[in-house]
């Protein structure tokens, strides 16, 4: 896993860190019932970062991203999605939702629906796109995750790296100005997790702001500015990649790396 | 495309291998008997087994339906025919009397409707199938035709009981005023709050003001076409029209209430489960019943709710409850991942329910709907109990006539035929729509 996750050299002329808040979340804890999930999780998201959580399993990293478009509801603390408090209020948890973007392990691809309706579902439905223009936009995307071939299948005939290939699409499709990933490799068979990787390295380099969970250590190393590391549910490091790989300074994680990176 | 897969793919065939013709034997009617009947002396012994049975019933039955009976008006007249071409049995004459078919046939389809305007049931039906089209064939069919399928349920029992156009259009009066209240209501404050008083001023303007509208509206301009009553109904028409009416309308509410089930607000929830566990647990004869007698005891007196209207609602309601499990069914076999996929999408409520998870939950559903609907067609017999004249209810005055008095397999026979045509229709329809909906590669 320690791999690099492409050979190629990566343009880093786009990837830049403004200093406009994109996500902020201070002191948030969520309990399912009562097990307290999440605790005290603060965290602010730049536009333009790139930021790989990883940890254990069952520590509390894919909780952690849903809890930023909702898919969780916390119970304490502020989340701010560029500009937007995650209240109760349903409108503005329809609004977040349309901006940020989510790839799930298994895809959730709609499998009634043709690739191009995927596609489109959203973008007609959500942003009121006519239908010529919202299938435009689709197929442009598609062409850009490299299936544009594929269009009027239905899910079920893909292979799983070209359905999560697709979802990577059906998100772009609502032009979101975050994308959330989590874990969007791990269903996947080695040969399929490059060309998802490519995907998402593709999209770093056009300066996307991205939270992924991932146990790709090479993504994070070649793509990620920013990697945390949690552990039952708290945030316990957080660091540059070099920086986090090399000296990480916390004992779990030291103890976590040296599992994952198998040495 | 061919970069990844020039990467990706290690070896991709080219080059098809030509095919070759599978021997003769294994093919064509001697390589299917071959293969499905005789492959190993057990499967022989079972095949020559089940001929020799078939060939025992066959020989028992055709005889009896080949009898040369049509013209007979009488029982005794059958029997006269019988005996004189010789086909005595051990039991008497042996053969059908199918007088009774040929004399009654009609009846049995329209029952006492009068018969100068029995085109106006054959129309209705005909017109059913039209505005059925778009519903069961939707890719087959011009989507315009949708409009007369909307139009359709207001124009189907104008024509079957008469009366004058107002009372139709007063009726769809109703669903306007109440869209438009919910509309605008829903715009200015909430959907909830819209939707309850758009339900409400349909309501009260349906049971409250749409008759004098109707009543003026008739003296001004009589319009209309001479009235059947209910009690002319009868035979399949009758049967029919509950079932196709129970059908359509039971599907919207058992959806509702698979929803409400699932619901989040309290209250909605336990309305949902009061109504569906209430209604499961009675038996759909008592549900008639309470239409037929006791119904009259809460209403104000001098209303006149029609009968065949009672037991529309009470087969609705019946047949909903059911649908109602059996939608929920689908709705819990659907992965947790579609919602979320619909909501990080950012689609609300009703649109992810409409567009993503209903498609899915209803077309898993589909065996378990079909066998609903079937279900509630043939319990429409029940409605013979409570004396309306469906066939089942046409039989038994028919075999209380002199002339037949002593018929039994010839009814109930040509009555089993023709529900059997129905409903082996439906499930046929039913595997052509999963077959069509089937989206996965198997
Ligand atoms: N719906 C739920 N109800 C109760 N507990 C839950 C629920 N979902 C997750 N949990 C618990 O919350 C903890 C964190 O779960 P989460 O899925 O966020 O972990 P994770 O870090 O993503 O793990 P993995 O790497 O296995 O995906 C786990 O202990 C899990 O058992
Ligand atoms: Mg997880």
């Amino acid at each position: 896993m320690s791999e690099l996750a492409t050979d190629r050299e990566i343009d880093r002329s786009k990837m830049q860190v403004s200093d406009e808040v994109a996500i902020e979340i201070s002191n948030m804890n969520k309990w399912y019932g009562t097990f307290h999930v999440l605790r005290d999780i603060d965290l602010t998201v730049y536009r333009g970062e790139r930021i790989v959580i990883a940890g254990p399993s069952g520590s509390g990293k894919s909780t952690l991203i849903r809890c930023i478009n909702r898919l969780e509801e916390h119970q304490k603390g502020r989340i701010v999605v560029d500009g937007t408090e995650l209240s109760s209020d349903l409108k503005n948890i329809d609004k977040i939702r349309s901006e940020v973007g989510m790839c799930f392990q298994h895809f959730n691809l709609f499998p009634h629906l043709t690739i191009l309706e995927n596609c489109t579902l959203a973008p007609i439905w959500v942003r009121k796109v006519p239908r010529k223009e919202a299938e435009a936009t689709a197929m442009h995307f598609l062409e850009k995750v490299k299936i544009p071939d594929q269009a009027h299948k239905y899910p079920g005939m893909l292979s799983g790296g070209q359905q999560q290939r697709v979802a990577i699409a059906r998100s772009l499709c609502m032009k979101p100005r975050i994308m959330l990933f989590d874990e969007p490799t791990s269903a996947l068979d080695p040969e399929m997790i490059k060309e998802v990787l490519d995907t998402m390295i593709e999209l770093a380099e056009e300066g996307m702001t991205m939270l992924c969970v991932t146990h790709e250590m090479g993504f994070a190393r070649q793509v990620a500015n920013r990697v945390i590391f949690m552990d039952q549910g708290q945030i316990v490091e957080q660091n540059e990649p070099e920086e986090f790989f090399n000296n990480p300074k916390s004992p779990r994680t030291q103890l976590f790396l040296s599992q994952i990176l198998g040495h | 495309m061919s970069d990844t897969h020039a990467n990706t793919v290690a070896y991709v065939r080219e080059t098809m291998l030509p095919q070759v013709a599978p021997p003769a034997s294994s093919t064509g009617p001697v390589g299917w008997a071959r293969e499905n009947l005789f492959s190993g002396w057990f499967n022989t012994v079972v095949t020559v087994i089940s001929l020799a049975i078939i060939a025992w019933i066959l020989i028992g039955i055709v005889p009896w339906i080949l009898s040369p009976t049509w013209g007979a008006t009488s029982l005794s007249e059958c029997r006269e025919i019988l005996t004189a071409a010789g086909s005595v049995g051990e039991h008497g004459t042996s053969g059908a009397c199918w007088g009774v078919i040929r004399e009654r046939w009609v009846q049995l389809l329209f029952g006492f409707y009068p018969s100068d305007l029995y085109w106006r049931p054959i129309l209705s039906f005909v017109l059913m199938g039209v505005a059925l089209a778009p519903v069961l064939f939707a890719d087959r069919v011009p989507s315009q035709l949708i409009w007369f399928s909307a139009a359709f349920p207001f124009i189907f029992p104008w024509l079957l009981w008469g009366g004058t156009i107002w009372g139709p259009l007063a009726v769809a009066a109703g669903f306007v005023i109440g869209y438009y209240v919910f509309r605008i209501l829903g715009a200015a404050t909430s959907n909830l709050i819209g939707l309850v008083v758009g339900v409400l001023a349909a309501v009260i303007w349906w049971l409250f003001l749409s008759g004098y509208v109707v009543d003026a509206l008739a003296s001004v301009l009589p319009l209309g076409i001479e009235e059947v009553p209910s009690r002319n109904f009868g035979g399949f028409m009758l049967s029919i029209t509950i079932g196709v009416v129970a059908i359509a309308c039971s599907l919207p509410l058992g959806i509702v209430l698979a929803l409400g089930r699932q619901s989040d607000l309290m209250i909605v929830k336990y309305i949902c489960i009061g109504f569906i566990e209430f209604i499961r647990g009675v038996p759909l004869i008592t549900l008639l019943f309470v239409a037929s007698t006791l119904l009259n005891i809460f209403m104000p007196p001098g209303t006149n709710f029609d009968i065949i209207l009672r037991v529309l609602i009470m087969v609705t309601l019946f047949a909903a409850a059911y649908m109602a499990e059996v939608v929920r069914g689908g709705l819990a076999a659907l992965p947790k991942g579609q919602y979320e996929g619909a909501d990080s999408l950012g689609l609300d409520y009703w649109q992810a329910q409409r567009l993503v998870i209903m498609p899915q939950a209803l077309k898993i559903s589909i065996p378990g709907i079909v066998s609903t609907f079937i279900g509630v067609f043939k319990d429409t017999t029940l409605v013979s109990i409570i004396g309306l004249l469906d066939p089942l209810g046409l039989s038994n005055a028919i075999r209380a006539d002199s002339n037949w008095n002593g018929i039994v397999w010839e009814l109930y026979g040509f009555i089993a035929v023709v529900f059997f045509i129905f409903c082996f229709s439906m499930s046929r329809y039913s595997m052509y729509l999963e077959r069509k909906l089937r989206t996965g590669h198997k």
